[in-house]
């Protein structure tokens, strides 16, 4: 008999890192727990599973604790063998990570702050900035469903979750134009097969909600 | 086919020296090639066209960047010698865990002490924090991973070749401070590829006080 799996995960609905988890955890079919934590009033358990970063997601397998959305990916993916999100060569891992480091590092803050800036032409070189970057991604698309290839993979839950799930929706509020289908035709593409599985699908914050709470994020970025 | 391996670095570079070290600990052969940070050669911007940084692995003519990247593709390619992340997936997670918390903190930190006039006192203070909490984790251990050597040691040995540069900046002693890192530091020379690969204290500060004119 199958000793009983405890998984739990705690979570933000807006944020893309815990999104991420999430579709990870819905593409290998394994049943979770979710804790949805509040921004402002983190609970007792979060701080005593994070004291350091204090941030989710967090995921607790079998009373182990595992921190940072892509380290939790990859053990996800090293624990439960079924839908590989990892490419197998080496070579190929290393190309998704580097990717990856790219959306979650230099992305996240040039998008960030071309929302949080108050000014037009502010607003617009960092949106510039930001589409050069997305470009990389742009070529890896080329020829490909998916960054994964013909299935969703490790690259596209962290691109998936962090651009066209949470960034674009931040633009859409402030009315910033950054990525058109004609700049951006593998992207544009890309999302919409992403759109198309329920994994991922199902994990996407609501829009409305959603728009409403990245204009909350960029005042407060504004007024810090 | 014969194994080509090129790396593209800097030998003060606390980054360049854990791909070093990696590819050491696993007996690879590779061809070191020190670039001019000043005036970058046409490998390197083709190699790493959207950073431009250091270090750069070619493997049979395919680039792999970002030092945390690279040695886990080192660990991955060559996996035989000297395995540099635990078999286990959780304790594999624990040391990425650590060996992010050591890129996100340590460098950041350690940079505005010399880097940035009038920043040197606090940021002596948080680094000696930061080294604290490193401590904590190693605990009694005889490296991070335990008995073996292994991602997270490799992660911030490299920083050791700086202790002078930070110490003479920000008029402290992280030696007399953190006297368990130290320690630990002290162990990790005893391996051929840190002491192979480690820069002389001296010659890195004596360097830092040349750029900014000081000596």
């Amino acid at each position: 008999m199958a000793e009983k799996e405890e998984v739990k995960l705690l979570g933000i609905w807006a944020s893309p890192f815990s999104r991420r988890i999430e579709m990870a955890l819905k593409l290998k079919g394994i049943p979770y727990d979710y804790v949805e934590e509040i921004l402002e009033h983190k609970s007792p358990l979060l701080l005593a599973l994070n004291p350091i970063h204090k941030k989710v997601p967090v995921l607790v397998h079998n009373g182990k604790t595992i921190l940072e959305s892509q380290v939790i990916l990859e053990y996800i993916d090293e624990t439960w063998k079924q839908s590989p999100i990892l490419p197998q060569d080496p070579y190929e891992r290393s190309k998704a990570r580097f990717l990856a480091k790219l959306v979650d590092e230099q992305i996240i803050t040039a998008g960030f702050v071309s929302m949080a800036r108050a000014d037009e032409k502010g607003r617009e070189a960092l949106a510039e900035q930001t589409r050069e970057l997305i470009m990389n991604l742009e070529k890896e698309l080329v020829g490909k469903d998916f960054f994964g290839g013909k299935s969703v993979g490790f690259l596209d839950l962290v691109a998936g979750s962090m651009i066209p799930f949470c960034l674009e929706r931040g633009w859409e509020g402030i009315g910033l134009k950054v990525i058109t289908e004609e700049k951006f035709p593998e992207y544009s593409r890309w999302v919409k097969n992403l759109e198309k599985v329920e994994a991922v699908k199902d994990c996407i914050p609501p829009r409305e909600k959603h728009v409403e709470h990245m204009n909350y994020m960029g005042e407060r970025i504004r007024s810090a | 086919m014969a194994e080509e391996v090129i790396l593209l670095d800097f030998w003060a570079s606390m980054f360049g020296m854990r791909t070093r070290i990696a590819l050491e600990e696993k007996k690879v052969k590779f061809d070191y090639r020190e670039q001019d940070l000043w005036n970058k050669g046409s490998l390197l911007l083709e190699m790493n066209p959207i950073h431009k940084k250091i270090p750069v692995l070619i493997h049979n003519g395919k680039p792999v960047c970002e030092s945390l990247i690279q040695v886990e593709y080192i660990d991955e390619t060559w996996p035989g010698e000297n395995p540099l992340l635990p078999s286990d997936p959780y304790q594999r997670a624990q040391a990425k865990f650590w060996a992010d918390f050591i890129d996100k903190k340590v460098n950041v930190t350690a940079r505005r002490i010399w880097a940035i006039k009038g920043e040197e006192k606090e940021a002596s203070k948080e680094l000696i924090e930061i080294f604290k909490t490193l401590e904590s984790e190693l605990g009694d251990k005889h490296y991070f991973g335990g008995e073996t050597f292994g991602y997270v040691d490799i992660a911030l040995i490299g920083f050791y070749s700086w202790f002078g540069v930070y110490n003479k900046f920000g008029n402290m002693s992280i030696e007399t401070e953190c006297p368990t890192l130290t320690a630990w530091a002290q162990r990790c020379l005893k391996r051929e590829s840190v002491a192979k690969t480690l820069p002389e204290s001296e010659k890195v500060t004596a360097f830092i006080s040349q750029r900014l004119g000081l000596e």
